[in-house]
Formats: structure tokens, C-alpha cells, sequence
């Protein structure tokens, strides 16, 4: 079914354009004009300005790992997050914990564990599924690389991002 | 259904009415009904203890009339009414009589399972993230359909032994063990070797060996498989990758003629476990450590990738159509009673066709498999420890395998033997050929996947693929046809044995146009009798009996035997 | 030929041409960027050098090293010389307009030609075949749309910008830019008749002829450099890019170079034409006559003076492309043709008959 529009009908001097060319103009130098004079100002001078420190806390950076108050890596390669995340970011090798250790208890622990940050969409999803609280979204947005190497998040790195995080659930206690 | 067969009875389970032969078990006939009732001790190879009590159901009979009062009176179907007794009964170890009715839901039943999963849990360990079961176990999958969700246990939980090694492949943990008894019972009932048992009581029960005593007996592996939990892990798997990521492939085990049926375990072209998988003409649910473990060599540093030309003392890689070209010029500058050809009996029918093709195109005077004879160790395992000697005797039409290896050997010692093809076998290291003998040929060409001594002999090595990264059909000891499934694949360059065999029949100047192992298995249902009529797919995963030979499986036979007394219900 | 004519022209071409017109284009560039940023609430480029003024070198050199890529299918050689057709002409326009009076007693002017709009009208009309070469060689289908919108266009409008200037020759009877803008500055700028001869009854009747003509060239020249709300045979929502789809790197940049030179060139005649050249109102520091001896401190601020005016006028460009919405073909083609076209023919016999009323007057009642 043909739906007619009905055209507004102009009055002759608004068929000149002109009068509307001019209000046009009008409210494009206006805000030429209020942005020159610096009454306007919308646009974050990004690596002078940052906005680090008004972040909400639930700004989702950087996937890192986490180690509790006693320094024990939380993760224990369940492979929950490897599993879950939706452009494969995540690589885990596990190792069992060898029966010297102190935390010989929790026998499991990732070998290696690799996050490829240029697959990484920030999406959190291994934060959501982790059932250790051993993986964290931090505030780190600026991840850069010279190479693709370089782009991939080894162990090492992820705990250095992470740090501690302490007041956790501690599922590995005496009482466990 | 007024029509009653005397065997049968008719049974209502969850309002539906079945008939059922007299004296099943309640379980059974739901699992037949398609309703699965939640159990962990019950298993259908072992008896039944009825310990974990997750299997109870509501179960009712006809009321019996009181002495003087009128009979209920069967319906239009001659079903008489039920009357519910008001305590669930396990369903394991119970069997269905006339007219019986079975509720599998219901507010009693669903009580009864949350209840019994609340007190299973009480001492269970919260460690689902390092455990190897995860992901496959039953307490899982119960505790989320029958569970209530939130723990009302506030005390300790007893602290058990944990991480204990039990035998040389097997680790416990009787934390997490549920005390379902299913590892005790088989390493009584099946493996003759009954060193597990319980020791203390209540909730300090804890599953120990025997002291002194290890689990040890080449079938320890199969506890793993059946602990509903993840009581019992295997070295072998423990920690390597979680069982959500693999991809499970149906194909047999080729370390032996039984052709234990098998699930091959692999993610990202790696193998990772094997477990065996249920097939009561064969494996029954079954199979020996030492075939489950004999898979990493498929990944060993040994494995040949590419095809490999000898040039003077070394061999330099050169691409497949340079290699078969090499190999192509120098047999077809001989005569075919100079040359032999050694095929493998683990190789499957289809190879074995086509072999039969190049030997007949070559005119090759001599034709042998490398025949493995060991000790039979009244399970599983058979003398022949080659996978396919019956396809061999069938396809490749030898009356005896192995019987003409020393005459190929004096052939080459004297010199009429000039050039020899070894398809799929190692001369040196299983049929007995020293490398001094190989030196004096003038050809060698050989197809093993690993580097070893003849490849080194080889004039022309062509890597051919591993069992798990090829398909095709075997036939077992007992004259049983299976296939042969691809699980990964293969490393490089590798292709399969028949695509050797074909480029190389090409290449000296046969003909064929094969391009798919199916092929083949036509050519194969078309050219041998007993394969007549049979297609690709009617073989199934659980393969079809072909030939009769004569040979049983002990175990089978054991197991037959308890079915027919009632102890199992198989 | 006298050596010292050569040599003063060369020094003008190289001064005009190449360190004056071709670095504006590069300014007006990076001033298009400014503004609209500005205009949109932005900020715009602002790294590279103070106020970011070093972007346009920044890119220029992108534009250098970036890969010069020919695609397979396209017709080599005019695909080569669609680009360099569009630039050149947009620079030798250049040639003919006064940007200042005298200097050290040389006219500032690279050709003092006595047909001056006329061959800025000739020369300019040659850039549409390097749009069309680029449209056709390109044998892709959005540059050939391209390339026949603009075709079109151009043809189009070039009758109304011809017969819009058609007046003010008939009103200073002379079609040397020079002696032009020297008019003026003597008696009042076209559009701002306030001083000299141009503050009568006559002066101001024939303004309003002028301004007609000034909305009818401006717009004209608003559709022949291409740009909004003119820019349909580039407009990006359906072709792409137009005519230029196919190209890249340095090649890519003559066709952007050849649209900014352009609009500084069309900016410059509009600005000897219509608003004074490079005199001052009310003739302040006018020279008497076009030979008269000019201080050279009058001859510079002569020179600042017109380009300030085309400066001027560049942001004028620039504040419409990003204010007005692009027009719909039939309307852009209606506006050509029905329009301007008309108007303008009535507009040159309107001027005709002020400037001849004396006679008429005469020869009716007289």
C-alpha cells in the first residue's frame, strides 16, 4: 500500500533557501564559535588526559590473574574460562602441584595460562565463571604491542596486572 | 495387552503400561521404558549391593484382598488397580512382578533422592575445579537435577586420605569417594584381584588397599571408568585436560585380535585418554591397561612426517610424488619374483585390498604379514596380538600368516630376493630381519610411522598413518567385522597406508580410481565372498559378525555364566 | 623578449604558485578539519606542530609513501593522467588574477591578459575531463556514476557561472581582472558601492543586478569545485567515493589537491569580481590608475589584503559544506537549468536596461 507524505508547503521566501541557509549557518557557527571561546568542551586530550581516575568499578579492562593474602595463585586450570570464552582467547596448561610445595593440598595449578589479548573482547564472561575468583577484569584498557607475541599475556604478566586481591572467599583453608 | 505372554508382565511405570520379562530389575525395565532412575553403586556387569539407596522409586501391587472381601476388578485393559506402599523400594536390586506400578517421580521419590544427595554431599569435597570427573561424573549431574542447591551441613567435614596411590597407574582420593562400591566389586567379581575394601565405619568409611597390596592387575584402569566420581583418577589422564574440551571418537583397539571396542579422547589432534566402550559381543565394558596406554607413541618425537629418499648413506626429504617416482623406477626395472612384499596384520581389510592389488600388478613372488603370538591372559587379551590376522587370511588370501618370513629372509640371503616393500611393519624389531641382511637388497621401501632400524635401511621411507588417523574395517578373533575409525589427524605429510599403496600402483603403471577408503570397502563387498551384500554403514559402531571361527573371550564367557545364574544383570 | 619580464614571471609563478596557493591548499585543508571539528563540538587535528598546522605535512607524507596502487582492471594510461588533468588546470587559473597592485613596479599579476575570466572560464572547464577520465578509466561502477554526475554537473552550471559574470563586464565594460579590481578601488567594490562613482542612484540600482549575480556565482562555484552541498559525484552514503574510488596514495591526493586548489582559485575570483580584489574600501591607498607608481609598503598591504578576503571566503566554503545537507540530483539539476539559468539571462537584460536607460530615456521621450 503506497503511503502518500504530504510535503510541507513552503512560503515563497522559504523556496529561496536562503532564510534557511542563514539559520543554518547560525547554529553551526554558534557552536563554532562556543567551542573556540572554550565554553564548550566535550573532547578528553587522551594520553595527557586520562580518565583512570573516574573509572567506574565496574569498568571491564584487562583479564588478569589474582593471588590471595597468603600469595597463593587462586587459579587451579579448572579451564572454566578457557571453556567459556566466546573468540578463544584463553589457553591453560595444567601441572599438578608437586607434594613439597606448601600448597601441595590444592594439587592443581595452570603450567601455563595465556591470554591472547588481541583475541580478548573484554566481555568478562571468565570472570563470571570462575569458580575460584582467581581471574579479574582490571582497569587496564591501554594494552599494547610491537608484535603479536608481545600481544599474548603469559602467567607472568597476568599476576603482575592482577596483584592481590585479599577478603575473597578462601575455600582452601584447614577446614576445607 | 489382555493378550499376556507367560514370560512377560505387565508393569506401569510413571502411568504407562509395559510388558517386561518376569524377574527384571525394576531399573532396567525403566532405563527400557525411557526413564532413567538416578543410581551410582548399581552397575549392569556387576552385582548389586543396593548401598548408595539413590536408586529408590515408589513401587505398588494389586491389594491384596482382606479374607472375605471382594477382589478389585480389572479394568478394560485386565490391569487391576494399584495400591502404593508407602516406603520407596531401590530399584537396582528389586525385580518387576505381575501387574506391578513403579512412580519414578512424585513427591516421595524426589524427596528420598534429595535427601540421599544432601548426606552424599555432607562429606564431599567443593574441589569440582581441580577434579578430573568433573564434567562426566554423576554426582554433578544428580546434584543439579535431584539437589537441593544449598548445604544445610554447618559441622567439620571428616578429613580422609587424599592423593593416595592405590597402584602404579591410579591415585585415590576417599574424599570424594561416595562409598558406592563399584571398584571393589570389579576387582573382585571381574578382575579376580580383590585388594580394594572398606575399612571404618559411618562417615568415616574410607576406601583402602589391602596392605601390602596394590591395584595393580592389568584391568585397574576400568575402576576409573565406572567410579561415578572422581574417587579413582588415572595417572595417565590426571590433570592433562578436562573432558568438556574432547572430542570422543568410536573406533577399536588394534593391540590385539579381540578389537576391544573404544572411544579415543582427543582435542586439537591430540590424543589425550581412551576408555573402553561397551560392547557385550566383545569387550563386554572393558579393557586392559596395557592397550589403553599404548597410545603416546602416535605423538612421539619418532614419528616420520614426511616422505624420505636415501641419497648415499643419508636420507634427505623429498616430496610424495619424487618418492613414489623413485620407488616406481626401481621396481619396475625388476623382475616381480624378485621382489616381496610384507604387509601387516594390522592393517585393515580395505589396505589389505588394495595391497592384494599391488602385489598382483607387481607379479611380487613373495607375500607375508609379521604374525605376534603372546600369552592370552584369560580376559580380554588374545594370543594374536595382531589385529586383522582374519582379514588377512580373508582379503589378502594367505593360508598361514608369518609362515613365509624365513623363507623371505633365506630368499635375500641368497640373493633371489632383490627389492622388498614393508607396508605398516618394522623388519628389525618384529619379524626378525638384521640390518646387515636388509643391506643386501637392492631396494627397501618401507611405510612405518616411527623412525626405527629398517627405515633407516630403507631406500624409500614413506610415513604412513597410525591407527587412530585412519578408518577401515578389521576382523576380530571371533570373526566379528568393525570399523576402524579416524580420531585425529595425522602429523605432516603422513597419509594413509591404501593412498601409499594406490600412488604406488599408479606410479608403476596401474590403474584404479579410488579416491575414498568407502571405495574401497565396495570393491572389497563386491570382489569377497563373505563380504557380499554388506555396506559401509550396516557395520555400525559395534561392527557385525562375519566369519565363524571358533574363538571365544574368557571374560565373556564368565560373564554369560553369572547373567544365567542372576547374579548380574549384563 | 626582455630578460627582466621572464625572470619577474618565473618569480611570480614559482612565489604565487607554488610557495603561496599550493601550502594554502594544504592550510585550507587542515582548516576544513578545524572547523568542522569545532562546528561538530570536536577538537580536530591538533598533534602534529603548534594547533596541529604540521598535519597537512603530515599528510603529504602519508600520501607519498603510502603504496601507489593501480588495480588490474582499469585503463592504465588514462587512469594515470585522469588525476594530474584535474590538478593542473585548477593551477594555471592561477595565471591571470591580480592578487595585488604593484610591487617594486611589477604588476601582481603572472599574465596581465586583457580576456582574464574568460580564460579562467576555459581552463577551468578542462578539470572535468579529468574527473571523467577518472570515472571511466576506473571501469568500476561507482567512479563511472561519479564520474557522469559530475559531468553533468559541471556542463550544468558552468552556463549560469558564465552568464553570471556577464553583467559586471557589461558594467565596467572591461575584462581585465586588473583594470577591474582597479575600478573598484577607485569606485566602490561591486557588492559595496559606497565611495568614488559608486556612492549614486545608479551605483546602488545596479547592486542589485550584482548581487544576483554573486548568489548565481557563488553557487555555481559551489557545484563546480564539487563541494557540499554540491558533492554528488563523490558523495560517499551512495558511490563510495566517486570518481576517485579507485585510487590511492599520491594520485588519490591531486584529486583532493585539485578540489581545494580550485576552491581557492574560484575564492580568488570571486573575490577580484565581486568584492574589490585586493583593494581596500573606500579607496584607501588606491592608486590612482593601473600604471601608477604604488609605494612598495602599499603594494604589500594590497597583497595581505586580497588574501585576507580569499581566506575569508575559503572558511565561508568551508562553514556552508558543513552546515547545508547534500542535494538530491533532479533538485541539484532543477536549480541548474530552471533556475539559475533563467535568472541569470534576466539578470544580464536587467542590467542592460539600467545601463542603457539614459538612452532609452532619450529615445523614448527625449
Amino acid at each position: 500500500m503506497a503511503i502518500i507524505v504530504q510535503r510541507p508547503k513552503l512560503k515563497w521566501w522559504e523556496h529561496l533557501y536562503l532564510p534557511g541557509i542563514i539559520t543554518g549557518m547560525r547554529v553551526t557557527l554558534g557552536h563554532f564559535f562556543s567551542i573556540l571561546s572554550g565554553r564548550t568542551k566535550v573532547t578528553m586530550q587522551y594520553p595527557e588526559e586520562k580518565w583512570d581516575s573516574h573509572l567506574p568499578e565496574h569498568y571491564r579492562g584487562a583479564p588478569a590473574l589474582v593471588t590471595d593474602e597468603h600469595g597463593r595463585e587462586r587459579c587451579v586450570a579448572c579451564q572454566l574460562c578457557e571453556f567459556i570464552c566466546p573468540p578463544r582467547a584463553i589457553t591453560i596448561k595444567p601441572e599438578e602441584i608437586p607434594s613439597d610445595d606448601k600448597w601441595a593440598k590444592v594439587e592443581k595449578r595452570p603450567r601455563a595460562f595465556d591470554i591472547d589479548m588481541i583475541r580478548c573482547i573484554y566481555c568478562g564472561l571468565c570472570e563470571e565463571v570462575c569458580p575460584e575468583q582467581a581471574i579479574y577484569l582490571r582497569k587496564d584498557y591501554a594494552i599494547t604491542g610491537l608484535s603479536r607475541a608481545e600481544m599474548v599475556h603469559d602467567k607472568t604478566k597476568l599476576y603482575e596486572i592482577g596483584g592481590v586481591r585479599e577478603g575473597l572467599v578462601n575455600k582452601w583453608n584447614e577446614l576445607k | 495387552m489382555s493378550e499376556v505372554k507367560t514370560d512377560l508382565v505387565d508393569v506401569e511405570i510413571d502411568g504407562v503400561w509395559y510388558q517386561f520379562p518376569k524377574g527384571m530389575r525394576m531399573i532396567e525395565a525403566c532405563r527400557q521404558a525411557g526413564v532413567e532412575v538416578p543410581h551410582y553403586c548399581y552397575h549392569p556387569k556387576l552385582t548389586s549391593p543396593g548401598n548408595c539407596r539413590m536408586c529408590l522409586v515408589e513401587m505398588g501391587m494389586p491389594p491384596r484382598p482382606a479374607p472375605g472381601a471382594e477382589a478389585p476388578a480389572p479394568d478394560e485393559n485386565g490391569h487391576l488397580p494399584i495400591a502404593w506402599m508407602p516406603r520407596p523400594v531401590i530399584a537396582c536390586a528389586n525385580t518387576i512382578g505381575p501387574n506391578m506400578g513403579i512412580r519414578t517421580t512424585g513427591p516421595l521419590t524426589e524427596e528420598c533422592r534429595k535427601g540421599v544427595m544432601e548426606l552424599l554431599l555432607a562429606n564431599h569435597p567443593l574441589d569440582c575445579p581441580i577434579c578430573d570427573q568433573a564434567g562426566e561424573c554423576s554426582l554433578q549431574e544428580f546434584s543439579v537435577e535431584h539437589g537441593k542447591g544449598e548445604s544445610r551441613f554447618r559441622e567439620r567435614k571428616v578429613k580422609k586420605p587424599k592423593n593416595v596411590a592405590v597402584g602404579p597407574r591410579i591415585r585415590l582420593d576417599d574424599e570424594r569417594c561416595i562409598m558406592c562400591s563399584r571398584c571393589i566389586r570389579f576387582t573382585d567379581e571381574i578382575a579376580d584381584d580383590p585388594v580394594l575394601g572398606f575399612t571404618d565405619r559411618g562417615s568415616h568409611t574410607v576406601l583402602t588397599v589391602y596392605p601390602g597390596r596394590e591395584l595393580a592387575n592389568n584391568y585397574s584402569l576400568n575402576t576409573v571408568d565406572i567410579c561415578p566420581v572422581g574417587a579413582l583418577t588415572s595417572n595417565d589422564f590426571r590433570f592433562q585436560m578436562r573432558v568438556w574440551f574432547m572430542r570422543e571418537t568410536n573406533t577399536i583397539d588394534t593391540n590385539c585380535a579381540t578389537g576391544c571396542n573404544i572411544t579415543v579422547f582427543a582435542r586439537e589432534n591430540k590424543i589425550y585418554r581412551i576408555t573402553p566402550r561397551q560392547n557385550n559381543e566383545v569387550n563386554s565394558d572393558w579393557m586392559p591397561d596395557s592397550h589403553r596406554l599404548n597410545f603416546h607413541w602416535i605423538e612421539s618425537d619418532a614419528r616420520l612426517t614426511d616422505p624420505l629418499v636415501k641419497d648415499g648413506d643419508h636420507h634427505r626429504l623429498a616430496s610424495w610424488s619424487e618418492a613414489i617416482a623413485t620407488a616406481a623406477d626401481k621396481l619396475s626395472a625388476l623382475d616381480g619374483s624378485e621382489i616381496a612384499v610384507i604387509a601387516s596384520a594390522r592393517m585393515t581389510n580395505e589396505e589389505l585390498l588394495i595391497v592384494n592389488r599391488l602385489v598382483k600388478h607387481l607379479k611380487a613372488g613373495h607375500v607375508d604379514t609379521v604374525a605376534r603370538v603372546g600369552e592370552p591372559d584369560g580376559y580380554l587379551i588374545s594370543a594374536d596380538r595382531n589385529p586383522n590376522t582374519n582379514g588377512v587370511k580373508l582379503v589378502l588370501g594367505l593360508e598361514d600368516p608369518g609362515s613365509q618370513i624365513e623363507a623371505i629372509k633365506a630368499g635375500i640371503e641368497q640373493g633371489r630376493i632383490k627389492a622388498v616393500i614393508t607396508l605398516q611393519e618394522d623388519l628389525v624389531d618384529d619379524a626378525g630381519f638384521t640390518p646387515e641382511l636388509l643391506g643386501k637388497l637392492d631396494f627397501l621401501l618401507s611405510t612405518y610411522p616411527l623412525a626405527n632400524a629398517t627405515a633407516d635401511a630403507s631406500d624409500v621411507v614413506l610415513p604412513g598413518a597410525a591407527w587412530a588417523e585412519k578408518s577401515g574395517t578389521m576382523i576380530n578373533a571371533t570373526g566379528r567385522l568393525q570399523r576402524l575409525n579416524k580420531a585425529v589427524d595425522a602429523p605432516g605429510q603422513t597419509l594413509e597406508p591404501w593412498e601409499i599403496v594406490r600412488d604406488l600402483i599408479q606410479a608403476t603403471g596401474g590403474g584404479n580410481g579410488i579416491y575414498a577408503v568407502t571405495d574401497l570397502f565396495k570393491q572389497l563387498a563386491a570382489e569377497v565372498s563373505e563380504f557380499s551384500g554388506l555396506t559401509w554403514g550396516q557395520i555400525g559402531d559395534l561392527g557385525v559378525p562375519l566369519i565363524e571361527t571358533g574363538v571365544t573371550i574368557p571374560l565373556l564367557e564368565r560373564e554369560k555364566q553369572r547373567i544365567a545364574s542372576g547374579l548380574i544383570v549384563g | 623578449m626582455d630578460w627582466h619580464i621572464i625572470i619577474a614571471a618565473v618569480i611570480k609563478i614559482v612565489v604565487f604558485v607554488f610557495l603561496v596557493t599550493l601550502p594554502m591548499v594544504a592550510m585550507s585543508v587542515w582548516a576544513e578539519r578545524r572547523v568542522s571539528a569545532a562546528i561538530q563540538d570536536r577538537v580536530g587535528p591538533n598533534r602534529v606542530g603548534p594547533f596541529g598546522l604540521l598535519q597537512a605535512v603530515a599528510d603529504g607524507i602519508k600520501f607519498l609513501l603510502k603504496e601507489d596502487f593501480t588495480p588490474a582492471h582499469v585503463n592504465k594510461f588514462y587512469f594515470w593522467l585522469a588525476p594530474a588533468l584535474t590538478m593542473v588546470p585548477a593551477l594555471l587559473t592561477c595565471a591571470v588574477i591580480p592578487f595585488g597592485s604593484r610591487l617594486f613596479d611589477e604588476k601582481m599579476v603572472i599574465a596581465d591578459l586583457d580576456v582574464g575570466p574568460l580564460f579562467v572560464f576555459a581552463i577551468a572547464s578542462l578539470s572535468v575531463y579529468g574527473i571523467v577520465l577518472a570515472g571511466w578509466s576506473s571501469n568500476s561502477k561507482y567512479s563511472f556514476l561519479g564520474g557522469v554526475r559530475s559531468t553533468s554537473q559541471m556542463i550544468s552550471y558552468e552556463i549560469s557561472l558564465g552568464l553570471s559574470i556577464v553583467p559586471l563586464i557589461m558594467i565596467y565594460g572591461e575584462l581585465n581582472l586588473g583594470r577591474i579590481v582597479q575600478e573598484q578601488a577607485l569606485n566602490g567594490w561591486a557588492l559595496l558601492p559606497l565611495w568614488g562613482e559608486g556612492l549614486s542612484l545608479k551605483g546602488f540600482i545596479l547592486a542589485v543586478p550584482i548581487f544576483i549575480s554573486f548568489i548565481i556565482f557563488m553557487t555555481s562555484m559551489f557545484a563546480e569545485t564539487n563541494r557540499l552541498p554540491f558533492d554528488l559525484p563523490e558523495c560517499e552514503t551512495e558511490l563510495v567515493a566517486g570518481y576517485h574510488t579507485e585510487y590511492s596514495s599520491m594520485k588519490f591526493a591531486l584529486f583532493f589537491l585539485g578540489e581545494y586548489a580550485a576552491m581557492i582559485i574560484g575564492s580568488g575570483l570571486a573575490v577580484t569580481l565581486f568584492l574589490g580584489g585586493w583593494s581596500l574600501p573606500f579607496g584607501w591607498l588606491a592608486p590612482e590608475s593601473v600604471d601608477a607608481a604604488v609605494p612598495w609598503w602599499h603594494g604589500l598591504i594590497h597583497i595581505g589584503v586580497y588574501f585576507t578576503k580569499v581566506i575569508a571566503l575559503i572558511i565561508f566554503f568551508i562553514v556552508i559544506r558543513w552546515t547545508l545537507p547534500r542535494f538530491r540530483y533532479d533538485q541539484l539539476m532543477r536549480l541548474g537549468w530552471v533556475f539559475f539559468f533563467e535568472i541569470a539571462l534576466f539578470n544580464v537584460a536587467l542590467t542592460a536596461v539600467i545601463l542603457a536607460w539614459p538612452q532609452l530615456w532619450k529615445m523614448m521621450f527625449g
